[in-house]
């Protein structure tokens, strides 16, 4: 019998391998090969592959929260993109005086509604290392007394769905105010530069699409490491009988907690990487529809399996490319009925039906 | 299949059951008596679940709790836990600690180990790992990240095993075991968490003779390094192992003392041995 779960299980090399060699394949073939050639991996279509494995990466933050906890987030959304606005905020100060009305502080939204200083929270970033810690900080930190007000009294199930709901809801509503300070209903966008370099390169992009890769390698590992301990196992157990994990000992509030705000970390980090690669942050990027939206992608994937949420954000959003591309009024059906033939045939998702045919051969 | 031969087997209980049982450094019970229950009440929507309950575990003591249903067993159960507070009266583990003051997993930390009426194991873990969560220990998020099994835990799981008889189920999940085997599973985690005092709700609801006779020997094996608190209808099962019984009534303590002489209490008779199957 195994005792533990290893972190590098089969399946996981499986990935972490497929996930090296696609994205040495595909930078290959964009700065390597010419436009012409058959093989060819447009900059469109790299920006396009970055989107998705920050998606991915969002999925694997829900899934770490739904699927080993049981707590099922619908407001996920909010996290991503408060991660997302930190970045832009960042993007924001990089642009300098180079902005539609040459203020070489102010953001042009902030000309545009005739502010004449910065605001206190736009400080410092203007340097990336402090960005970067907001955009770790921020959702972590929102997560953190979100969790600890609603977990420790013991609000679960269904009204703590509505809960995460109403709290995306509700600060979807504050950055749609002008005077909040975040560029209200057009958000953030116009960016130039990162860290000093063109966004627009084929460089950039290339840059951006590895380190999308790489977090969501990273924060998959991170998962892992959490799954496969005993704390992973206590989450197992809180998920199918808290009271009995009460009883025996362990606080379960802090263990949601604790989980809660990892998975919020690392849904921040997916909205940074996204913002630079999509050239915009809006308000509508915490919209409830976002958060429920990533909910299906995880549950057509499988949830609690890790994999299954990586797969399920792929194939969906894929899927939403194509879809809104070709037949642009088919696809909020086509979701929803996926959604139900999922749930109804396969309860484990794709990945359900992967282990199947495993265990079967 | 032999008698006893899961409790008296090839390996001696008496490893698990001599090893000293976790307690709190606070818990001090000169006296002799491990668990004090005084003027306790509590009410639900008006109704008096426990009224001015007075009970004494005394150390290492193996007690019956009968009753008729709504006697207000399981609520009793649900203060010393920590699951309900009472409106008043003082519940106090040994001389130090006032229970009324700690929360569940304080309370389950301190040593108090609670069996519930349903078969209620991690049906996703297998065995092994039952046993693990259960185990004595520190629990809070850091230290279970990092946690790794010594030798002497995994040494204590071994023998856990083999007292409850699950040894060569060791890596089925839990969600797979019988009735029967979930309960020794879950009395097995209670084991784990080494607590000095023990409640268990209804141990042999639904099981056959055969596994009753078992689970008789197991609980009486337990008593003595710890108290031993047991809920139970099956008036049977209570008798072959009962050497002190306490009669509930309407949430009060209608008698109390051997398993004969409550039997031949007239009050006892008239509200609950009379009508009930005896």
């Amino acid at each position: 019998m195994q005792e533990r779960e290893r972190i590098f299980n089969r399946p996981s090399l499986q990935f972490l391998g497929l996930l090296g060699v696609v994205s040495a394949a595909v930078t290959a073939a964009n700065l390597g090969l010419p436009e012409g050639s058959m093989l060819h991996v447009s900059t469109y279509a790299v920006t396009l592959l970055g989107k998705y494995l920050t998606f991915a990466l969002l999925a694997v933050a829900v899934d770490l929260v739904w699927g080993y906890l049981g707590i099922l987030s619908l407001g996920h959304g909010a996290f991503f993109a408060l991660g997302g606005y930190a970045m832009g905020m960042y993007l924001m100060r990089q642009i300098g005086d180079r902005g539609v009305y040459g203020d070489p502080v102010l953001p042009d939204f902030m000309v545009f509604l005739n502010w004449k200083a910065l605001p206190w929270f736009w400080f410092g970033f203007d340097h990336f290392s402090y960005a970067l810690i907001m955009i770790l900080l921020i959702p972590a930190l929102l997560a953190f007394i979100f969790g600890w007000f609603a977990f420790s009294s013991r609000v679960t199930g269904v009204y703590l769905s509505i809960v995460t709901q109403a709290l995306t809801y509700a600060l979807m509503l504050a950055f749609f105010r002008n005077e909040m300070g975040f560029g209200g209903n057009n958000g953030l966008t116009d960016f130039k530069d990162l860290l000093g370099f063109n966004l627009h390169t084929d460089g950039m992009r290339i840059s951006l699409f590895l380190a999308s890769a790489a977090a969501l390698a990273g924060g998959y590992l991170l998962c892992r490491v959490i799954v496969c301990s005993k704390l992973g196992r206590v989450c197992v157990a809180i998920r199918d009988a808290e009271d009995r994990a009460r009883f025996i000992g362990y606080k379960v509030e802090r263990v949601k907690v604790f989980v809660f705000t990892v998975s919020a970390i690392l849904a921040g980090v997916a909205g940074a990487l996204y913002v630079p690669q999509v050239g915009i942050i809006n308000p509508g990027e915490f919209s409830p529809l976002n958060s429920i939206e990533l909910v299906v992608w995880v549950a057509i994937g499988g949830r609690g399996t890790l994999l299954g949420a990586i797969i399920g954000a792929l194939l969906v959003n894929y899927g939403k490319t194509y879809f809104t591309a070709a037949l642009p009024e088919v696809w909020l059906f086509a979701l929803g009925a996926l959604f139900v033939l999922v749930t109804m045939f396969l309860p484990r998702g794709v990945a359900g039906l992967l282990k199947r045919k495993e265990a079967a051969s | 299949m032999n008698e006893g031969q899961y409790f008296h087997g090839p390996h001696d209980p008496g490893l698990v059951l001599g090893r000293k049982a976790q307690a709190s450094p606070n818990l001090d019970i000169k006296g002799d008596i491990i668990l004090y229950m005084e003027s306790v009440s509590v009410s639900f929507d008006g109704f008096l679940a426990i009224n001015n309950l007075n009970l004494y575990i005394e150390d290492g003591e193996l007690r019956c709790i009968i009753g008729p249903n709504g006697a207000g067993k399981s609520t009793m159960m649900d203060i010393i836990t920590g699951k309900t507070r009472p409106d008043s009266g003082s519940v106090w583990f040994g001389q130090k600690l006032n229970l009324l003051s700690m929360s569940e997993p304080d309370i389950a930390q301190a040593g108090i180990g609670r069996k519930f009426q349903k078969p209620s194991v991690f049906e996703n873990h297998t065995v092994f790992h039952n046993l693990d969560l259960a185990m004595a220990g520190p629990k809070s998020v850091f230290p279970t990240l990092r946690a790794r099994l010594s030798g002497e835990q995994r040494e204590q799981i071994d023998e856990v095993l083999e007292l409850t008889g699950l040894a060569d189920l060791r890596g089925r999940q839990a969600g797979y075991l019988s009735h029967g085997q979930k309960q020794w599973l879950e009395i097995g985690m209670l084991l784990m968490q080494r607590p000095k005092l023990l409640l268990i709700d209804e141990p042999v609801a639904g099981m056959t003779h055969q596994e009753m006779d078992r689970t008789g020997e197991l609980v009486t094996a337990l008593a003595g390094e710890r108290s031993v608190v047991v809920v139970e209808h099956d008036m049977d099962f209570v008798r072959s192992i009962a050497k002190k019984v306490t009669v509930l009534h309407q949430g009060a303590v209608l008698a109390e003392g051997s398993m004969d002489d409550v039997q031949r209490d007239p009050k006892v008779v008239e509200v609950y041995l009379g009508e009930a199957t005896c």
